[in-house]
C-alpha cells in the first residue's frame, strides 16, 4: 500500500484506532495504531504528556481517530489527531476497559506492522462499539475471537474431523489446537493435547463462525457453555501465539473482585 | 579506534540511560574527561548517594532520605492524616506540593494498572494503601492518578476496593487547561468540563 503511493508524499492522512502507548523521551509518546489504510503502525506523538497538548485527548487507547502523519526519516510523526469515536462509556467502568483491552491485545498480538486488513479494522471498530453499548460483553468477545481467527488465517475447522475427514456429528467431540479444529470421538480420544468439547459449545462456535453479529446475538448460551467456549478459545489462542496474554488475568479479576485484596472480616459482603 | 577501558565503560554506562544514545554518551564522557576534576567527583558522589542515601517512606511509599522511617509529610503533625491523596509517581507529589493548596497526606502507588502491559495490583503499592485506609483514621481518599486510560482504570479499581470501607472517595476534577483552546479539546474532556461547570451567578 505504501509503495503504491507517491514516494515523495511526506504527509499521510489515515484513520485508525489507538491500540496502546508507551512514554517516549521527555513529554512524547510512542503510539501503536491499527489503521484502515495501512494496518498496524507505530508513530510518535510529540508533547502529548504535557497538560496543554492538543492531541493527547484524541490519542488515548481505544479511540477511533482521524490522523495526519508526517513521514520522518525512520519514524512517523503524528501532527494532528481528531476523535471520530471516543467510545467514552468504555472508559467509565472497569469491565468496559478490561474487555476493550482484551480485544485490542489480541489484535496487537496477531498482527504485524503495515499489513493492511480492512475487514479486521471493521471488526475491531464494530466490537469496540458493541462493548461500549454494553451488550453482552462475553458474547462480543467470543464472536470477536472467532472472526479474528478467520481474518488472520487461523479459522478452526469445525465441520470435518481433522483426523479421518468424516463429517462432524452433533455430539460431544474433541478440539485440538495443534490440528486447528475438531476431532471426532474416535480420532480425538487418544490424541495428545486434544480437549473434549461439548455438543453445545461446538454448535455455538460453528454458529458464530458463519453468522452475522445480529444472528449471533440471538444465541442464548448457558453460563457453563459460555465458560467452556471461552476456555477452548483461550487454549487455542495461546497455543497459536505461543505466549500468554496479559489481559485474561484482568478479566478473571473482574469476576472475582473480592479476591483482589483481602478485606477485613465482615466487609466482603458490604 | 579502540578506546581505553575506563572511557568505554563510562560510555556504556551512559548509553544505558533512557534517551541517551551512543553519540550523546561519548560526548558526555569526553566532556567529563576534560572538565575540572571536582565535577566528575561530585557527580560520582551524587550517584553513589542516590541509592544509599534514599529509601521509601514506610507509610506513603514516597522517596525520602535514608535513615528516616517516614517522609517529612507523613511525620509532620500539621498535615491532616484523615486525608490521603493517591498518586502514581513521586514526581506527582512534588507537582501537588508546589500548589501549596493541599494539607493532607499522600500515597504513592509507583505506577498505574495496565491490562495490556500486564501491570496488576500486586506490582503496585495497593495492598499497602488498603492497609492504611483500613487502620481507621482516614475520612477521605482523593484519587489523583493521571487522567489517562491507565490512570482511570487504576482509579476505578481502587474505587471498587475502597468503597466497602465506607469513606469519602473523590477524583481530581477534569476539564479545560489554562491557556487551552476549546477548538482542540477532545469530546471526553469537553463533556466533563460541561458537567462539572461552576456557578458564576452568585
Amino acid at each position: 500500500m505504501m509503495e503504491q503511493r507517491d514516494k515523495r508524499q511526506r504527509v499521510l492522512k489515515l484513520e485508525g484506532v489507538v491500540l496502546r502507548h508507551s512514554d517516549w523521551g521527555e513529554a512524547d509518546r510512542l503510539i501503536w495504531l491499527f489503521t484502515l489504510e495501512l494496518g498496524k503502525i507505530r508513530a510518535v506523538a510529540k508533547g502529548v504528556r504535557k497538560i496543554r497538548s492538543r492531541k493527547a485527548g484524541h490519542l488515548e487507547p481505544f479511540t477511533r481517530t482521524s490522523l495526519l502523519l508526517a513521514k520522518g526519516r525512520d519514524i512517523l510523526l503524528i501532527t494532528q489527531a481528531d476523535t471520530l469515536d471516543g467510545f467514552l462509556t468504555l472508559r467509565e467502568d472497569l469491565a468496559g476497559t478490561t474487555y476493550a483491552s482484551y480485544i485490542v491485545e489480541l489484535l496487537d498480538r496477531f498482527t504485524y506492522e503495515e499489513g493492511e486488513n480492512r475487514a479486521l479494522y471493521r471488526l475491531l471498530v464494530e466490537s469496540l462499539r458493541r462493548l461500549a453499548d454494553e451488550q453482552d460483553r462475553d458474547l462480543v468477545a467470543r464472536y470477536y475471537e472467532l472472526r479474528l481467527l478467520d481474518l488472520v488465517g487461523f479459522r478452526p475447522e469445525l465441520f470435518r474431523c481433522l483426523g479421518c475427514g468424516e463429517e462432524i456429528q452433533p455430539q460431544d467431540q474433541y478440539f485440538s489446537a495443534a490440528e486447528g479444529g475438531a476431532l471426532c470421538p474416535r480420532c480425538g480420544s487418544g490424541a495428545s493435547g486434544a480437549q473434549p468439547i461439548s455438543k453445545d459449545a461446538l454448535k455455538y462456535m460453528r454458529h458464530f463462525q458463519r453468522s452475522s453479529f445480529a444472528d449471533a446475538k440471538k444465541a442464548r448460551m448457558t453460563t457453563e457453555v459460555q465458560r467452556e467456549l471461552e476456555n477452548i478459545l483461550q487454549y487455542y489462542l495461546t497455543y497459536l501465539l505461543e505466549q500468554r496474554l496479559n489481559t485474561p488475568a484482568f478479566l478473571r479479576r473482574l469476576r472475582q473482585p473480592e479476591r483482589l485484596i483481602d478485606l477485613p472480616d465482615g466487609l466482603d459482603q458490604a | 579506534m579502540l578506546l581505553p577501558e575506563p572511557i568505554q565503560n563510562l560510555i556504556d554506562a551512559f548509553s544505558r540511560l533512557p534517551g541517551v544514545g551512543p553519540k550523546t554518551a561519548s560526548r558526555l564522557t569526553f566532556y567529563l574527561l576534560r572538565a575540572p576534576e571536582n565535577l566528575a567527583h561530585d557527580l560520582a558522589e551524587a550517584l553513589t548517594n542516590l541509592k544509599t542515601g534514599t529509601t521509601y517512606c514506610r507509610t506513603c511509599y514516597n522517596i525520602t532520605s535514608a535513615g528516616r522511617e517516614e517522609c517529612e509529610i507523613c511525620s509532620s503533625p500539621t498535615r491532616d492524616a484523615s486525608l490521603i491523596c493517591v498518586v502514581e509517581e513521586p514526581l506527582d507529589v512534588i507537582a501537588l506540593e508546589r500548589t501549596g493548596g493541599y494539607q493532607g497526606r499522600y500515597h504513592v502507588l509507583h505506577g498505574a494498572l495496565s491490562p495490556i502491559e500486564g501491570i496488576g495490583p500486586e506490582q503496585l503499592k495497593m495492598r499497602e494503601l488498603i492497609g492504611r485506609v483500613r487502620s481507621g483514621e482516614v475520612r477521605e481518599v482523593i484519587l489523583a492518578t493521571n487522567p489517562s486510560m491507565e490512570g482511570d482504570y487504576t482509579a476505578a479499581y481502587l474505587r471498587q476496593q475502597l468503597q466497602p470501607l465506607g469513606l469519602r472517595l473523590t477524583r481530581l476534577a477534569r476539564g479545560l487547561p489554562v491557556g487551552g483552546d476549546l477548538e482542540y479539546a477532545d469530546q471526553g474532556t469537553l463533556l466533563r468540563a460541561l458537567s462539572g461547570r461552576q456557578e458564576m451567578s452568585e
